[in-house]
């Protein structure tokens, strides 16, 4: 029992990794569907922002009320900007990004894609002219991976905003000093990073989604699976992800 | 209809190229699952073969395999000509623009209205044309399943049956010389099944097509077919006219005939 799953999980593996190399194959053979590019780029990105920006916001707010203490035990309560700054930056803007985006985009094209494929309408756009694979998969990877950095930058900024109101809720700082110590504290080596992960974020919540919304069984049933398990299997990856993306920072001393 | 059945043979016998899609020796089989085993059948210009078969019995294997859809292990199906398994993608692209299909589960697109579903196939296929020719195709195939009213709703406005009008619109845009018709009357009242029967009768003389139809409805086979081939274990078991197979004593063809 055991073994056969451990099996059956290898076996995914190989598929996805088959299924994204066929992703990289199809991307620079001719016809480029921009039209869809840059309509699934509205919806991915566009659609997405108010619920980014809300969840940053209050993540921004939440961190720093909650640090706060704990630096005032301390006396560095005037280091509350600096501090918040890097955790918002470095690590939580891009991941709560990222793991909203799973959610919301990944469950997302998991289900289109996935009725799709049991109505056929895959099919149908084959016998039409059309390759699926560029048309539905290449488009859809490319926008999460585009829309998610520039969504995750969107995130630093309004969760920086959102601490700034925190560290004025009890203490006082002003605008210019909030941000002045903001970006004093913050190096390229913080950012930088920060926004190189968000891609592969993008990447892997596009690519299984649309791995999953393809090989997606026949049926209803099959459909709420497969977009269940592209919302599970991109959340972990994303953190997968953030754990490798940190262990290559901190070898090559970005840090 | 059947005095157009009885005639068939005897035009084409004296026009043997007339054959628009040759298939032999097809095979096909998912992991142990043989479905289409060494499958042999002919369809002449002109003529509406129904394939009968039961659930599961491959029939949309089989319509998939000649479309191009499903890689077939062996065998070779000649669509105007052209063996599809060695085809590539362009060529393959070619023939699909005289090859209709009518998919089982209409496969209409949930997120287009219903002119976006009818124009997806005119400009996918390199067929360029100004946009006053792509409306008048649009609403020509509309009028011609008698739902122009309908142009500008979502799929998921419309009923089982206009649904299928909407799809067989679509397969229609293009004028296939020869169309594929997975199951077009199963899970219609009888009322609509039979309108869906005629309007095929009527498109086809209209156009000029020849068409393989799937279906277990027999009377849509009774209206449709001038020809019937039986799937059965994955082999063309037999071939005739509705009236031959149905006086047919053996009992695995008989069953298909009894209600
Ligand atoms: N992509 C696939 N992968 C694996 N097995 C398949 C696939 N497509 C079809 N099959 C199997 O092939 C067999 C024939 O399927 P097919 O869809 O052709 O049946 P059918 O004759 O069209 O039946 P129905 O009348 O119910 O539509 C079935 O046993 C099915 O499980
Ligand atoms: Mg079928």
């Amino acid at each position: 029992m055991k073994s056969s799953g451990f099996r059956k999980f290898l076996s995914e593996t190989g598929d996805i990794a088959r299924f994204t190399g066929r992703f990289f194959t199809e991307l620079f053979k001719p016809r480029f569907e921009f039209a869809e590019f840059f309509r699934q780029c509205y919806f991915i990105g566009y659609k997405s922002l108010p619920l980014v920006a809300i969840t940053a916001f209050i993540m921004g707010l939440v961190i720093t009320i909650q640090s706060r203490p704990t630096l005032v035990e301390f006396g560095a309560e005037a280091w509350l900007p600096k501090m918040v700054s890097v955790s918002l930056v470095r690590e939580i803007a891009p991941v709560i990004t990222a793991l909203i985006c799973a959610g919301k985009i990944g469950s997302g094209i998991g289900a289109e894609l996935g009725s799709m494929k049991v109505t056929e309408q895959i099919d149908a756009m084959d016998v039409s002219g059309t390759n699926p694979y560029k048309f539905l998969v290449v488009t859809r990877v490319m926008s999460t991976t585009l829309m998610i950095p520039i969504l995750a930058v969107l995130a630093d900024a309004v969760s920086l905003y959102g601490g700034f109101l925190g560290t004025n809720i009890r203490g006082v700082c002003s605008w210019d000093l909030y941000w002045n110590q903001v970006f004093d504290t913050l190096t390229y080596g913080d950012v930088i990073p920060s926004i190189a992960k968000t891609f592969l974020f993008g990447f892997a919540i596009g690519i299984i989604g649309c791995y999953k919304g393809f090989n997606s069984s026949k049926g209803t049933e099959g459909v709420g699976q497969s977009a269940n398990s592209a919302v599970v299997i991109s959340s972990l990856l994303v953190f997968v992800l953030d754990l490798l993306a940190v262990q290559i920072t901190d070898l090559l001393q970005l840090t | 209809m059947i005095a157009e059945t009885n005639s068939e043979p005897k035009v084409n016998s004296d026009t043997e190229n007339k054959t628009v899609i040759q298939i032999r020796n097809l095979s096909k089989s998912f992991g142990e699952n043989h479905v289409l085993r060494d499958f042999n059948m002919d369809l002449n210009k002109g003529e509406n073969i129904v394939v009968l078969g039961k659930s599961g019995s491959g029939k949309s294997v089989l319509i998939k395999c000649i479309i191009g859809l499903i890689k077939p292990e062996t065998g070779t199906i000649k669509v105007l000509g052209q063996n599809i398994p060695d085809l590539n993608r362009e060529d393959l692209d070619k023939i699909r623009v005289k090859v209709g299909f009518l998919f089982q589960s209409n496969a209409l697109y949930d997120s287009m209205t219903v002119r976006e579903n009818l124009e997806f196939p005119l400009r996918r296929h390199s067929v360029q044309k100004s946009n006053e020719k792509e409306n008048d195709l649009i609403m020509e195939a509309l009028t011609n399943v008698g739902l122009a009213h309908t142009i500008d709703l979502m799929p998921s406005e419309l009923s089982g049956g206009m649904k299928k009008r909407i799809a067989l619109a679509r397969t229609l845009i293009l004028k296939p010389e020869i169309i594929l018709y997975d199951e077009p009357t199963t899970g219609l009242d009888p009322i609509t099944g039979k309108e869906i029967s005629n309007l095929m009768n009527e498109l086809a003389k209209k156009y000029n097509t020849s068409s393989i139809v799937i279906s277990h409805d027999l009377n849509c086979v009774k209206r449709v077919a001038s020809k019937i081939a039986m799937l059965i274990d994955g082999k063309c078991y037999a071939q005739g006219s509705y009236e031959e197979l149905e006086k047919s004593t053996d009992p695995k063809i008989k069953h298909f005939f009894e209600l």
